[in-house]
């Protein structure tokens, strides 16, 4: 410590703060808070399907008739316990915010059940029924400039909500409208009240959200995108703030990004989603440590990360080629089977079901059916179908994990 | 690694008249610009330099505001109608770009700078084709025939992966990461000395990011292309960069080689960005927190501009803008915590020690780790970037000894 700075390594030490508190805890993966393996289901989708009409000319559109259909969500079950925040990752396409907005009944789903608390909402519409269930399922959306009414300060916009689902009187709005900017950590809350959108910072515009979002008190927080667009120091200080709810009021999530890292800090669970279908689910750890599935891996892989490749790491990436087929023409068999650097002849037939590879890890691929299957690096940048290639690589590296 | 003269031996096209063939690509020597708004003037970028050698890839990183994408407009002035460039130089093959008239300038843009904007189809004419939009630059800056510019853009789709085909594609036909391809191969057309990529990957998904990154990666080594890429996202620039310039506040926090700046950051704010970085491929589920807002630029804090948001602050900090002070493995940082030249005795060569090397630990905190090996960057002939005298290989320890045992 008390060594001279040299000028060439890095600095020495520094000095502490004066002020420990001053320095603010950095968002960390709380193992101290794990969901209890019991915990009860909180959500529950089974088989959700989300198919859109595409409607062609005039006349289609007169007879009603549908040209075809896009497959946004084809088929997905999913369950998230209480107080577990499950990650959505998926490319744009993959149907992740779709699955978002059915959750909430924004979108009607065309088949399958959802399921909140054991109760099956899926055919609950209209608002006298859904005005009860809002209360307990609320959404983040992902851009906080178009969420917030700029004719409206940020405490008529928190308490909208309660006006519109008539709790309270006016001074009771007032005060649970307070008590959700001082949660969201707009403090003084009051100051922030009386302020309009365009006075505050990106990031205090989506912590208005959040607060617009905490008002009802809710027990399910679906959060689309919610830090995207916003810098890096910001975003840090959000998805704090969202680990601190959830441990002051057990909030359960519904985390959808496009960004696997960020659901690696975050999440509890990952589910990994393409053209319409989960292709791998489980423990955060295991989704990224060890992908049972070529896409998974192959996303794990091209991840960017802030420590410069070393020499020789950069080949291990796997670049698809080519890009995501549109939902309306979803592919047969496998559905990623034309991209997949290890996909064979079985690929194209037949669709694979989730397999369990242990600790309620599922991955949707043939790869996966004898169990968990250490997949091999495909070295080739740019990797294409082949299964010859695949078919070699395999007899290699075939080795069950422990 | 090819050489400048390399390089500029492969251009197509002769150096402009004035330029001077041994001058670098490209330095910035204190530039500032300024916008001028109702409420007072900004100063976006303030005392900004920096140096791009031919066939380099430079970083531009930063928060939103910080500058990043002023500094680089303000290269070939394409700034908005009420930023002014108050300072400083920008010069090209030795000639300052920054006395020039617009006319005078036009020769520069796009011949000799272009740039990939972050919307590609905003950027893009969505009522022209693109195989058009790719050869009105070659037709209309290089003089060339309709038929020779037409060739040549489609040679410069099938560069960038777009089959020939499709230039008769209108950009609404193109998927994003198509029309991004398209937007490289236009900034390419007129076989430009540097390309400036404003957020190039930013909205696209992380596959088509990877494949664009590595577009580009293929682009410098078989054209040598000289890169700036300005982007938020440090690990973009990881990736892809030789050099990294963080800035914050319009000022430069730091700059030096990424195998340096990322492994071993030495200014506060450069060390809280990096580690509120998820890394995928590192055991770190932990991000730092960077309290408060970045400054309000119409009047910028005294001192350092990082000053109210520092965990390190002193008082100096808060008074005194800290000097830039370049050091011998190539990095520059301003901030007070480390000494200036003129504090030169307290950098003393100290016996022989542990070669540096440096990894990450699970939590961020940064330790002495097997694995990465530390080569400093000797200092480009006729531009010492280290301190005067000082010998790179003396005085290296493992860093943060004491730190990585509390």
């Amino acid at each position: 410590m008390s060594e001279p700075y040299d000028g060439l390594a890095a600095p020495p030490p520094m000095p502490r703060p004066d002020d420990p508190a001053a320095v603010p805890a950095p968002v960390s993966h709380p193992a101290e808070w794990s969901v209890a393996a019991d915990a009860p289901e909180l959500l529950r989708l089974d088989n959700l399907e989300v198919h859109f009409p595409i409607r062609g000319g005039l006349l289609d559109t007169l007879t009603g008739r549908a040209k075809g259909v896009v497959r946004a969500v084809d088929g997905i079950d999913l369950t998230i316990r209480r107080g577990e925040i499950l990650a959505l990752v998926g490319e744009s396409g993959s149907g992740k915010t779709t699955t978002g907005r059915v959750v909430v009944k924004l979108t009607k789903q065309t088949g399958g059940r959802v399921t909140v608390d054991g109760k099956d909402v899926s055919s609950l519409w209209g608002t006298r029924s859904l005005r009860d269930y809002r209360r307990r399922v609320q959404l983040i959306f992902q851009d906080p400039y178009e969420t917030l009414n700029p004719k409206h300060t940020i405490g008529e916009f928190v308490m909208e909500p309660l006006i519109v689902n008539r709790i309270g009187s006016k001074h009771e709005r007032l005060e649970r409208a307070m008590a959700a900017l001082d949660a969201a950590g707009l403090r003084p809350a009051a100051d922030y009240a009386a302020r309009y959108p365009h006075e505050l910072s990106g990031g205090q515009r989506q912590r208005v959200v959040i607060a617009g979002a905490l008002v009802m008190d809710p027990e399910l927080v679906v959060a689309d995108e919610p830090v995207s667009m916003l810098d890096v120091s910001i975003r840090t200080e959000l998805l704090r703030l969202m680990l601190d709810l959830r441990r002051e009021r057990g909030l359960t999530y519904l985390f959808i990004t496009h960004d696997l890292s960020i659901a690696w800090v975050l999440a509890d669970r990952i589910a990994v989603m393409y053209l319409g279908k989960i292709m791998e689910i489980g423990p955060a750890e295991q989704v990224i440590r060890t992908p049972r599935n070529p896409y998974t891996q192959a996303l794990v892989s091209v991840s960017p990360s802030p420590d410069p490749p070393a020499a020789g790491e950069r080949a291990s990436r796997t670049i698809l080629v080519g890009e995501t087929p549109d939902a309306a023409h979803v592919p047969s068999g496998c559905r990623f089977h034309p991209r997949c650097p290890l996909a064979f002849d079985r690929c194209t037939v037949d669709e694979p079901p989730l397999f369990d590879v242990g600790d309620g890890h599922k991955a949707a691929c043939w790869l996966a059916e004898a169990g968990p299957l250490n997949l091999p690096v495909i070295e080739a940048v740019e990797a294409a179908g082949g299964s010859e290639v695949a078919a070699a690589d395999i007899g290699v590296a075939t080795e069950a994990a422990s | 690694m090819t050489t400048a003269a390399e390089i500029r031996g492969r251009r197509q096209w002769p150096l402009p008249k004035q330029a001077n063939p041994a001058a670098p690509l490209l330095e910035v020597e204190d530039l500032s610009v300024r916008f001028a708004m109702r409420q007072g003037s900004v100063k976006a970028v303030d005392g900004v330099s920096f140096r791009l050698d031919d066939g380099e890839a430079l970083g531009i990183a930063g928060e939103s505001g910080c500058g990043k994408t002023t500094t680089a407009l303000s290269l070939v002035r394409l700034l908005p109608a009420n930023g002014r460039i108050r300072g400083g130089s920008v010069r090209l093959f030795g000639i300052d770009l920054v006395p020039k008239s617009e006319r005078q300038l036009a020769r520069y843009r796009w011949r000799e700078i272009s740039m990939v904007f972050q919307g590609a189809m905003n950027a893009l004419n969505p009522v022209q084709r693109v195989g058009d939009q790719i050869a009105e630059p070659i037709e209309v800056r290089l003089g060339q025939s309709r038929d020779a510019s037409h060739k040549r853009a489609r040679e410069l789709l099938d560069l960038v992966g777009i089959p020939k085909q499709r230039s008769a594609a209108y950009p609404h036909e193109l998927s994003g990461g198509m029309r991004q391809r398209a937007m490289i191969a236009m900034a390419l057309a007129c076989d430009p000395a540097i390309v400036i990529g404003d957020e190039p990957t930013t909205a696209l998904d992380v596959m088509v990011q990877a494949q664009i990154l590595q577009l580009l990666e293929r682009l410098r080594r078989e054209l040598g292309l000289s890169l700036i890429l300005i982007t938020h996202d440090l690990s973009v620039i990881a990736e892809t960069c030789d050099r990294v310039m963080i800035m914050y506040a319009g000022k430069v926090a730091e700059e030096g080689p990424v195998t340096r700046l990322f492994t071993a950051p030495r200014h506060p704010y450069t060390r809280k960005l990096l580690s509120s970085f998820p890394n995928i491929h590192a055991d770190r589920r932990t991000l730092d927190v960077i309290p408060g807002a970045p400054p309000d630029l119409r009047n910028p804090p005294p001192g350092c501009r990082f000053a109210p948001r520092c965990s390190f602050a002193m008082d100096v900090c808060r008074e005194v803008v800290p000097p830039e002070v370049r050091f011998s493995d190539g990095v520059r940082v301003a901030c007070h915590l480390f000494p200036t030249p003129d504090t030169a005795p307290l950098v003393v060569a100290s016996g022989p020690t542990a070669p540096l090397t440096v990894g990450r630990r699970a939590d961020g905190a940064h330790e002495a780790a097997p694995g990465i090996p530390d080569v400093p960057t000797p200092p480009p002939a006729g531009r010492p970037r280290g301190l005067d005298g000082a010998d790179p290989e003396d005085g290296q320890r493992p860093l943060d000894e004491g730190r990585s045992a509390s």
